[in-house]
């Protein structure tokens, strides 16, 4: 196909520049394919007639010899060119041979950027059951998943004792019980930061210094933090509210307040929960 | 053996045991041969169809169909007959209704269940352990006594 000239009047062209219009090019049905080639859309944009701009220099000549890696010194004896590039700061390598780029299609994605699923029956709300760890058999509210993926739950503790807690997806039952917790407002602290397991000072100098005593008892035993104690209560008074107004509270309290488990002739691959 | 008294027949109302459509009620239409019966259920969902008659279940119903009745007759005789309700107030009917529920209880369904029978039973040990305390402060002759027993009464 012969392409078309796009014959634009100078004056239109700078009226209509500043404006922006429909993009020229578009995927074909949702794929990676363009409806125009490179080759195309520069003809089509009309780039042929848009002027490159020079950049004036603006670092100075010192600055640029300032900001360079390397200085340029000179050097006596004669047939050897004078003078040497002499590195300020020796880079980690010195490659003999120039490294080929290896074409990273599709780089490896690190930890944080993993994408983080939910199962699709566990909402803000669920009643979950545990199945493992401390509190396994219990059954807590499901608040918020956090941004590592891990849930956060609560028993809440008033009535099986299980605190904010993160859990697991794989270690959960999600069942189809379900709070309304929307009016339940979470504290902005609660991340993943928060929860964190706090490793003593002492363990990590000892392992920097290695001159600490070894057989020094190391962790101190766990002791709750006011700020622990303050957000477990505010949630879990917004939250035995929120029970409390749905249809079932008595009910619904005591269920909270009892432990799972599977009875002769129950089959959990047979069972709704 | 019970009672020879459900027969294949057009317009017999026959239960869909297994497969495809199966729990669902449907009429005859037509008899093919001695396995296979072209079966129509418009007003419980099930399609004109062939069916094998190990699929099916015979009810006791039986609606007025002449033979090889299109769907929309079937339909209107089916209504007429008020078959829907008749169907649902059958125990049987009540029994795959309650089979159904049970399957599909939730983890709290069950926790109220089990609760609700707790109280029960609660309520009739209480009501059983008045009745033995009672028993206990009667005679041992009149205690084991069955109460409803025709007895001989001397006459005096």
């Amino acid at each position: 196909m012969a392409p078309k000239a796009q014959k634009k009047p100078q004056g239109k062209q700078m009226a209509k520049s500043s404006a922006p219009h429909k993009p020229k090019n578009s995927a074909i049905n949702a794929s990676r394919l363009m409806k125009y080639s490179r080759a195309r859309i520069f003809q089509r944009k009309a780039a042929y007639k848009v002027k490159k701009v020079k950049t004036p220099a603006k670092k100075s000549a010192e600055k640029a010899a300032a900001a360079a890696a390397f200085v340029v010194k000179k050097i006596g004896g004669d047939k050897n060119g004078g003078e040497r590039k002499v590195y300020k700061k020796t880079p980690k390598s010195l490659p003999t041979q120039v490294a080929s780029r290896k074409v990273q299609l599709r780089p490896k994605k690190t930890f944080k950027k993993h994408v983080r699923r939910i199962r699709s029956n566990l909402a803000p709300g669920a009643v979950l059951i545990l199945l493992a760890g401390r509190h396994k058999g219990k059954r807590v509210v499901l608040l918020k998943q956090l941004e590592s993926g891990l849930l956060l739950v609560t028993g809440p503790r008033k009535l099986n004792g299980c605190p904010l807690r993160r859990v697991s997806q794989r270690y959960v039952i999600g069942t189809k019980t379900r709070i309304d917790i929307s009016k339940v407002a979470l504290p902005e602290r609660l991340n993943d930061a928060y929860f964190r397991r706090q490793r003593s000072a002492k363990k990590s100098a000892a392992s920097a210094g290695g001159s600490a005593d070894i057989f020094a008892k190391s962790d101190a035993a766990y002791a709750v933090s006011a700020e622990r104690r303050e957000d477990q209560a505010a949630v879990d008074k917004a939250l035995m509210g929120a029970i409390k107004a749905s249809g079932d509270g008595p009910m619904l309290r005591s269920y909270l307040r009892s432990l799972f488990s599977i009875k002769s002739g129950q089959r959990p691959h047979a069972m709704v929960f | 053996m019970g009672k020879l008294d459900k027969f294949v027949e057009v317009g017999r109302v026959a239960f869909i045991a297994n497969g495809k459509d199966s729990g669902k009620v449907c009429a005859i239409a037509e008899i093919i041969d001695q396995n296979r019966v072209l079966i129509d259920g418009p007003c419980s969902g099930v399609r004109r169809q062939v069916c094998d008659m190990k699929r099916l279940h015979l009810t006791r119903f039986c609606i007025d169909l002449p033979h090889s009745a299109r769907t929309a007759v079937v339909r209107r005789k089916w209504t007429a007959a008020k078959l829907d309700e008749k169907w649902k107030e059958t125990s049987w009917a009540k029994k795959l209704e309650a089979r159904r529920l049970r399957t599909n209880m939730s983890d709290f369904d069950r926790f109220k269940l089990a609760r609700a029978k707790q109280i029960r039973n609660s309520i009739i040990a209480l009501a059983a352990g008045k009745i033995r305390k009672e028993a206990k402060a009667k005679p041992n002759a009149l205690r084991f006594r069955k109460p409803n027993k025709k007895r001989h009464i001397k006459k005096e």
